[in-house]
This record gives C-alpha cells, sequence and structure tokens, in this order.
C-alpha cells in the first residue's frame, strides 16, 4: 500500500459522527431504517422473482446466459445472496467471507475512502456492512466481465454497501454493476462505499448503471489508488429518476504513468436532483486523466462537476463537461474545476451548457427526417461518449442499457 | 402549370428576419436539367435555395413555389426532403457524436447491416470518414464530399447545390464533378435523365466539370440575365458583375 493515501485510522472513525457530507442534500438518516448486515446465504439467482430478476436486468444484469459472465454477485438489501465465479484467479464474494479468509485484506479497508468522510460513511462503517469483494490474481484477466448487482427491496430501508476491488500486478478485471430498487414509489437509501487498488501494470474497466426511482437516496462514495503503469476506466450511467442523488468519485495516480478516465452520462427526469462529478488527482510523473459527462435534463436538476489536479511535473488531464437542457424547465450547473502545483503541467477543460441548436435538426431534416427524429438523433449522439478500453461484449451492452433508457427521453 | 416542369418559381419575394432579399423571383427547372445561378457575394443566391428547400427562416412574402406540381410553398423542410428535393450545404454545421454514418443510412432509410452505406462512401473517398462525428475537423473539399454522399444516399429530384467548388483543391474537384454528374445522372442522355440540378456557382469552376444548360445572373435580389451558362461566364469574367448590372438587354 502506498503511504500517499494518507486517511485516519479506521478506529478512529467508526462511530456514527452525524457529520453533514460537503456536497448535496443532507438526508435524514432517521427516518430510515438501518440494520445490522445479515449473514451471506448463497441462492440460485433463478430463483429470484420475474419482478426482481427485471427490475436487475433493467441495470444491465443478465440472468438467462451466466456463461457471459466470469462471476456473478447479488446483494438485496444488507444481505448479499449471492456470489459465484467461473475462472481461476478471480476471486467474487461477500466482502465478510473475504476478511475471514484473508487477514490482509482490512489493511485495505478504509484506506481509499475515509469513515469518516461524512455521515453516509460513517453510517456503512458502523453498521457491519457487507459489499462484494472482487480481485484478479497477478496476471489473471477476466474472459467476461464479472457483474455485480446492489438490490434494494425493502421500503424505508438503509442500504449500506462496502466494496473492494483489488486488480494485483499485471491483471485485468472488466465488471458491471447495475444498483436498483424494487419498483414502486417507497422510499429508501443506498449509500455504498467502494474501493479500488489497482496495483502496478493492472487494469480495471468499471461501468456502473444506475436505475432508481423517485423517491430513493444515493450517495455512493468511491475512491480509486492507481499504481504505475494502471488503468482506471470508469462508466457511469444513470437515465432513471432519483429523489436525490450525491457522489464525486476520486481517482489517485501514485504511481508513474497511471491512467484514468471517467465517463458519465446522466439524465434527470423532473423531480430528480443529481449533483455528480469525478475527481483526479495526477501525483505521478506521466500520469493522465480524462474526465468526460454528459448530462441531459428533462426537467431535474443537475449539478456536473468535474476537478483535476496536477501535483507533478509531465502530468496531462483534460475534463468535458456538457450539459443539454430539453425542455422549459430543468437546470444543468458546470463546474469544471484544474489546479496545478507546479509547472510543467498540462491540465485542460471545455464546458458547455445550452439546447439543441436549431440549425443541427434544420439540418438533418433536410435529409428528409421529421423534426422528433432529427432531435432524437442528435440526443442519442450528445450521449454517444466514446468509451474507449471496453471489451466489445461489454461496449455492445452499455449501448444497449443506454438505448433502451433513451426510449423514455422522447 | 406545365407538367413538364419539376422545379416551377412564380414571382417569388423573400426576407430573412425583416429584410427583403429576393424580388419577383421566376424561374423554371425542367426534368433531366441543370442550371447555374451566378452571382456576386450577398446577391441572394444563397436565399433562394433555402427558400426552396424551406428553411423556416426564410419567409416567402409573395409568389408560389411548385414542385412536381404541388404548391410546396408552405409545406415544411422534411415533407419536402421526402418529396424529392435535397441541398448540398455551404456551410454545414458540425453535430457532435452523430456518426457520418447515422446521416447516410438515414437518407438510405437502411436497416442496420446494408452494405449500400460503404459502398456509397468508397465512391466519395470517405470511407475512413463514416465513424467521425459529422463534418468535425473536416477539411472544404471533405465537407463538399460529405455533403454529396449525404445527397447520393438521398437520390433527390431536384438537387441544390450551393458553392459546390468552393474551398475545393484542385486535387478534389474532378471526385466533386464525378460525384455532381452522379447524382444528376449526366451518364444517361438528357431525354432520360429525371435528375435535376440548381448549382449556384461564386466562380463558374465547376462548368469545367459539369455540363449546365441555362445559366442566370442573380444581382441585388434579383434575376438579371438568363443565357447560355458559358457565355454569361465569359461575360463575367471578361466585365465582371457590374456588366451585368448596367447591361441593356436585362
Amino acid at each position: 500500500m502506498s503511504d500517499e493515501v494518507n486517511v485516519p485510522p479506521a478506529e478512529e472513525a467508526s462511530t456514527d459522527t452525524g457529520k453533514q457530507a460537503a456536497l448535496g442534500d443532507d438526508l435524514d438518516l432517521s427516518l430510515y431504517e438501518s440494520q445490522v448486515a445479515e449473514k451471506p446465504s448463497h441462492i440460485d439467482p433463478a430463483t429470484l422473482s420475474d419482478k426482481d430478476k427485471r427490475q436487475m436486468m433493467s441495470a444491465g444484469i443478465m440472468f438467462d446466459d451466466l456463461s457471459q459472465r466470469s462471476g456473478t454477485f447479488i446483494q438485496m438489501d444488507n444481505a448479499p445472496i449471492h456470489s459465484s465465479v467461473k475462472q481461476d484467479g478471480i476471486e467474487v464474494m461477500a466482502i465478510s467471507q473475504a476478511l475471514e479468509k484473508y487477514d490482509w485484506l482490512k489493511d485495505y479497508f478504509w484506506q481509499a475512502v475515509a469513515a469518516d468522510t461524512d455521515k453516509y460513511t460513517a453510517h456503512v462503517d458502523c453498521h457491519q456492512s457487507d459489499g462484494y469483494f472482487i480481485r484478479a490474481l497477478p496476471g489473471s484477466k477476466t474472459l467476461y466481465p464479472i457483474q455485480a448487482c446492489l438490490y434494494l427491496a425493502k421500503s424505508r430501508l438503509i442500504q449500506d454497501v462496502h466494496n473492494i476491488i483489488i486488480a494485483e500486478e499485471g491483471s485485468e478485471l472488466h465488471i458491471i454493476t447495475g444498483c436498483t430498487t424494487a419498483s414502486g414509489r417507497e422510499p429508501g437509501i443506498h449509500l455504498g462505499v467502494s474501493e479500488f487498488y489497482i496495483k502496478k501494470g493492472a487494469k480495471v474497466t468499471f461501468s456502473m448503471i444506475h436505475s432508481w426511482t423517485p423517491e430513493t437516496g444515493v450517495r455512493p462514495r468511491t475512491a480509486t489508488v492507481i499504481e504505475e503503469d494502471g488503468l482506471f476506466l470508469s462508466n457511469y450511467v444513470i437515465m432513471k429518476p432519483v429523489y436525490s442523488l450525491q457522489a464525486y468519485p476520486s481517482a489517485r495516480c501514485i504511481g508513474e504513468n497511471a491512467t484514468v478516465r471517467f465517463n458519465s452520462i446522466m439524465v434527470a427526469p423532473p423531480g430528480s436532483r443529481m449533483d455528480l462529478g469525478s475527481k483526479v488527482f495526477l501525483n505521478a510523473k506521466g500520469s493522465k486523466a480524462e474526465i468526460v459527462s454528459r448530462a441531459i435534463t428533462t426537467g431535474g436538476n443537475i449539478i456536473a462537476r468535474g476537478y483535476i489536479e496536477g501535483n507533478c511535473p509531465d502530468v496531462k488531464g483534460h475534463l468535458e463537461c456538457r450539459g443539454l437542457i430539453m425542455g422549459d424547465s430543468g437546470t444543468i450547473q458546470a463546474i469544471p474545476e484544474l489546479k496545478g502545483t507546479l509547472a510543467g503541467v498540462d491540465l485542460s477543460h471545455e464546458a458547455a451548457v445550452g439546447k439543441i441548436a436549431e440549425e443541427e435538426i434544420e439540418y438533418l431534416m433536410a435529409r428528409g427526417l421529421s423534426r422528433d427524429e432529427a432531435t432524437a438523433t442528435i440526443v442519442r449522439g450528445f450521449l454517444n461518449v466514446d468509451i474507449q478500453g471496453l471489451p466489445p461484449l461489454l461496449h455492445a451492452e452499455m449501448k444497449k442499457a443506454i438505448e433502451t433508457s433513451e426510449q423514455d427521453l422522447f | 402549370m406545365d407538367k413538364k416542369n419539376l422545379l416551377e418559381i412564380k414571382d417569388l419575394s423573400v426576407s430573412v428576419d425583416g429584410r427583403h432579399i429576393l424580388h419577383d423571383i421566376n424561374l423554371f427547372v425542367q426534368p433531366g436539367e441543370t442550371q447555374v445561378i451566378f452571382g456576386p457575394n450577398g446577391s441572394g443566391k444563397t436565399t433562394l435555395l433555402m427558400t426552396i428547400m424551406g428553411f423556416p427562416r426564410y419567409q416567402v412574402t409573395k409568389g408560389r413555389i411548385l414542385f412536381k406540381g404541388k404548391d410546396i410553398t408552405d409545406l415544411p423542410l422534411d415533407k419536402r426532403a421526402n418529396l424529392g428535393i435535397g441541398l448540398l450545404f455551404q456551410r454545414p454545421p458540425v453535430v457532435r457524436g452523430v456518426k457520418t454514418r447515422d446521416i447516410v443510412a438515414a437518407c438510405l432509410k437502411e436497416t442496420e447491416g446494408s452494405k449500400a452505406t460503404e459502398q456509397l462512401a468508397e465512391k466519395a473517398n470517405l470511407t475512413e470518414f463514416l465513424d467521425r462525428d459529422i463534418n468535425y475537423g473536416f477539411s472544404g473539399g471533405e465537407i463538399k464530399r460529405s455533403e454529396l454522399l449525404q445527397l447520393l444516399a438521398q437520390a433527390p429530384e431536384l438537387a441544390l447545390l450551393d458553392e459546390p467548388e468552393s474551398g475545393v483543391d484542385l486535387e478534389n474537384i474532378a471526385l466533386i464533378g464525378q460525384l455532381i454528374n452522379d447524382l444528376l445522372g449526366k451518364i444517361h442522355p438528357i431525354y432520360m435523365r429525371t435528375h435535376s440540378g440548381l448549382i449556384i456557382s461564386h466562380t463558374g469552376h465547376i462548368l469545367d466539370y459539369v455540363n449546365a444548360r441555362t445559366g442566370y445572373v442573380m444581382c441585388n435580389g434579383r434575376i438579371i440575365c438568363e443565357g447560355d451558362p458559358h457565355d454569361i461566364l465569359t461575360t463575367i469574367k471578361e466585365k465582371g458583375y457590374q456588366e451585368c448590372v448596367s447591361c441593356p438587354m436585362k
């Protein structure tokens, strides 16, 4: 572990401090039921109810052909209910099981994310939360993506999740995570801590689809540490309503030539409040970051943040925030930030918020497309973030997930 | 009306953002015929094409436009495109994220997987541009070829070509000419051609590659001369547009 990840020891922070988060609405956790994590069980995903399966599939989880997955993990509320792996060199299990198996794992706990960051991380810390442990042994590469589903089924519940992902030296992990709730309008809260450790020369692609309801409060807390020549590629998609979502995942490039790319696609329907961004610290020579976000409001409010800090010579970072306002209400506030602390850093950003240019609609109409078809084509193009580095199968699945959600837009 | 005309423009006056630009335009295009409109910058040539295509900003204040005998004066842009009118934009917009392939496929109305897009792109030497954002970072010649690629996919009966040679280097202009000839079915004898063209040219270079039967000169929003395009061009080259304005024959 690097000593550059400077956070307080876990034991000092393991109380529910009630510290308000720096960003986002202050969710009153006392209005919801808290649970201590239940013991992991192991059920066959095929035996889940059709309704639950349908919801999980809407967040990109696959049930019909598990041969297309190197591993699967499902957590329902606060209980891991399934974990399986189909490939040597890859580990997928509940974090509670992993802690029993590996004594050293506690050294990774709360190292990338500080337990006392805010009241949400403190809540996760206090409730012996479970979650997934995914690890690729040195040199191992996933043949198919590993899928993980965090499913909030019970009304008025706080789901606490703590995930740890470790890509050992020279390994490669492709993970797709779907987070969703049982359909309906029941309120609930999802608190998810995820800590990624990407070792020398390892590569992790992490594609997350969120599919919540208009009554769900969501507070993911994610941080990644990337060592020399490591690569982290994160794709995040939310196109369904949510009551309040705030997340500002961070990545620290601590090894030479570490590379990170965050792609985020967010669509806020009326009533949704989203405050989302990505933050990168370029702390080692030759490290690179790219943050790309696309935000669309059809009536909801979005704050699209981005932050790149260059703390070493020969680092390069680019930040691109683009927002599209469709309809008469809704706001998008783009807040791109760059900080260079010495000469030799190369940081840039571009941000744009507006409506679809009439000139572009007319251009497509002159080719015979109706106004609605032209608008749909432009919006589809706007959301068509160039997702590099994904295996073709995963690329096709992400595209499909986005296209399916697009249907709600028009 | 004369059934032989594909396009009829009668006494057309047009204003843009409240400014009167075109005055009493009369123009007729027959099936298979190619016509060229010359004129100095700001004379109203582009306004005429944009009005025929149906862009809402171009307001018809007087007169009618008929296409295939149907009055299209009040018809929306996309309906005119679907009736068989296509436009080569002089300065098309960049549409980020929308790939050249997407638009060509939409013009072809083809289902995914068809080879027609690739075949046309090869013809226009634009295969490598199919998966690029439309018009993003395209050079002058690439823009014109991309416009022609889309028009070839659309196959309009009336192609409105707004300065197809502007910004095109010598290497590209022959290919541009060839694509226009394909678009207008010039490979066929005139009596068999069904596709017509109305070309705007500032310099007339395109006439070295594309034959046209009739030429017009437009100045200050009016058509002031009609005749053999080569004769007109020779006069313009020798004496400039000022001669057209003062011409006693107009």
